[in-house]
């Protein structure tokens, strides 16, 4: 579903940013992202949604490459990817609503088919009663479900959240956290980038944690000479 | 295209002022050309009067027979260049002078003139090329003493023909490429404005054509807005001119249909260039 082979990302100015990264992300799966901040964890899920192209080896999302694509391909693939920030990205003068049905408009949704989905997936995510509320009126809790809710409207494979709970206090992250769970439990993958440790341990998850561009631990795979992880290691690094 | 079309609208409500200034500026560009090439218009209109009037005339010597001067005037009259050949006797041509000459019609006297072929042309052949060619064939006959046809001012008048094209031309692709770059600025600064919009639609799936539609259709209304506009303001200046100053002629609908076919065209160019360039930045 999302295979990383020996990807490396360099930039211009800042220079490396991953190196030597391979992973798979099976269907289903939940998978997390841990590491210090620069450790590389939003370039991986930038390199999944394609906003950047690999500098090396390659990145395969559903069968698209991320080094050959078009940017028609690009925009294709992302209707069938949820994304989800830590900044929400609400449209300010749209209400709960009409920010659902705005991932619908742009990609050419019949309307009549619009607005049942739209209410379904506010359901979905406890917020059938603040349709109507723009996101000023909300909390950060409740914002973060409306941007989770724009993500599911379009049945997404894979969601990808970068840092959805960092600005959230812990009651809500633990809402948003168990609705990522629920939303894992129907089939749909989901790769979270975090920095809450506590969160990680909680949750028997796969934990993938980088540091410097690499990653040093991945739950799923014992590297070569390392020492076997002991039963609910939590991952090392510096999280602050 | 109902989205495109909404968000298109949304851009001019959130920011009037700018799509205010977006609009006027083209429409002053227009109003700019428009003037000129009002200008241009009457020139050749002018122009073309007088160009009607360009005439060679082959002075006849005296004594010449009339059946020479019947068969030459056939001759000349079916040439592909001649309208028409017309004989003016030495009689006819004193009522000319006179008439054309009134202050010196005193020094006139009978047979003072030769008679002579007069020689028009057809439209599309009064250049000074084709004149000169005619004229030189009219003088080979041998009763034919001299060949009058104002070389250098049929030439004079294709110049400054020519040169009012050019300027009209060169001024209105300068104008028209300054009214682009400046739709291109509002436009810029519309996609600035809307850069969280376009970079949650870019994360939601919408292809790079939906996003530059609105920007397009944006473009599209406010040069045919500023199209319109300057047509307004030119015929307003137009008839201003008439009324205190000379007769002038307006442009006919097809000119004016076409000047803000022209807005258009111009706010679509703006806006498909700064939208090309821009929308990367976001």
């Amino acid at each position: 579903m999302i295979k990383f082979q020996g990807v490396g990302k360099e930039y211009p100015r800042t220079g490396i940013a991953l190196s030597h990264i391979t992973f798979h992300v099976r269907k289903g799966e939940f998978v997390f992202l841990t590491g210090p901040s620069g450790s590389g964890k939003s370039t991986i899920l930038k390199l999944v949604f394609m906003e950047e192209k690999p500098s090396h080896g390659d990145v395969r999302v559903s069968g698209v490459s991320g080094r050959g694509a078009s940017r028609r391909e690009i925009a294709k693939l992302r209707r069938k990817l949820g994304i989800v920030f830590q900044d929400f990205r609400l449209l300010e003068d749209r209400n709960a609503e009409a920010n659902v049905a705005f991932a619908l408009e742009v990609t050419d949704t019949p309307k009549a088919a619009i607005q049942p989905r739209v209410h379904r997936v506010l359901a979905q995510v406890g917020l059938a009663s603040k349709a109507t509320s723009f996101p000023r009126e909300l909390s950060g809790g409740e914002q973060q479900r409306v941007a989770i809710a724009r993500a599911l409207v379009n049945d997404p494979f894979i969601l990808i959240a970068d840092e959805p709970t960092g600005n959230l206090d812990d009651r809500a992250t633990r809402g948003i956290f168990q609705l990522l769970r629920d939303i894992n439990s129907t089939g749909t993958a989901v790769v979270m980038a975090t920095h809450d440790l506590d969160l990680v341990r909680r949750a028997d998850c796969r934990v993938i944690e980088l540091n410097h561009g690499r990653i040093v631990y991945d739950s799923a795979e014992t590297p070569v000479g390392a020492p076997e992880p002991e039963p609910g290691r939590a991952p090392t690094g510096d999280t602050a | 295209m109902r989205l495109a079309t909404r968000e298109a609208f949304t851009g001019f409500r959130k920011a009037p002022l700018l799509s205010t200034l977006g609009i006027l500026t083209i429409a002053f560009s227009l109003f700019a050309f428009g003037l000129f090439a009002l200008v241009a218009l009457n020139i050749r209109n002018a122009l073309r009067t007088v160009e009607e009037r360009v005439e060679i005339r082959a002075f006849v010597a005296d004594g010449t027979s009339p059946e020479a001067i019947s068969t030459a005037m056939g001759d000349i009259g079916s040439f592909p260049e001649v309208l028409r050949v017309t004989y003016v006797s030495p009689e006819e041509g004193l009522v000319r002078a006179k008439k054309e000459m009134s202050e010196f019609s005193d020094v006139f006297e009978s047979e003072f003139l030769p008679g002579s072929m007069d020689i028009r042309l057809r439209p599309g052949f009064r250049d000074p090329t084709t004149v000169k060619a005619v004229a030189e064939r009219a003088g080979t006959y041998e009763f034919v003493d001299d060949i009058g046809y104002g070389q250098e001012w049929v030439e004079n008048l294709y110049k400054l023909r020519t040169l009012a094209t050019f300027a009209g031309l060169a001024l209105g692709a300068a104008f028209a490429l300054v009214a682009v770059i400046i739709i291109g600025a509002t436009i810029r600064t519309a996609v600035l404005a809307r850069s969280r919009e376009i970079a949650i639609m870019r994360l939601v799936g919408a292809t790079d054509g939906f996003v530059r539609l609105p920007f397009l259709i944006d473009g599209f209304v406010k040069g045919v807005l500023g199209g319109l506009l300057a047509l307004g303001m030119t015929w307003f200046a137009s008839e201003t001119i008439s009324r205190s100053m000379i007769r002038t002629e307006f442009f006919d609908t097809r000119v004016a249909v076409l000047g803000v076919i022209a807005g258009a065209l111009i706010g679509l160019l703006g806006s498909l260039f700064s939208v090309g360039r821009h929308l990367k930045e976001v």
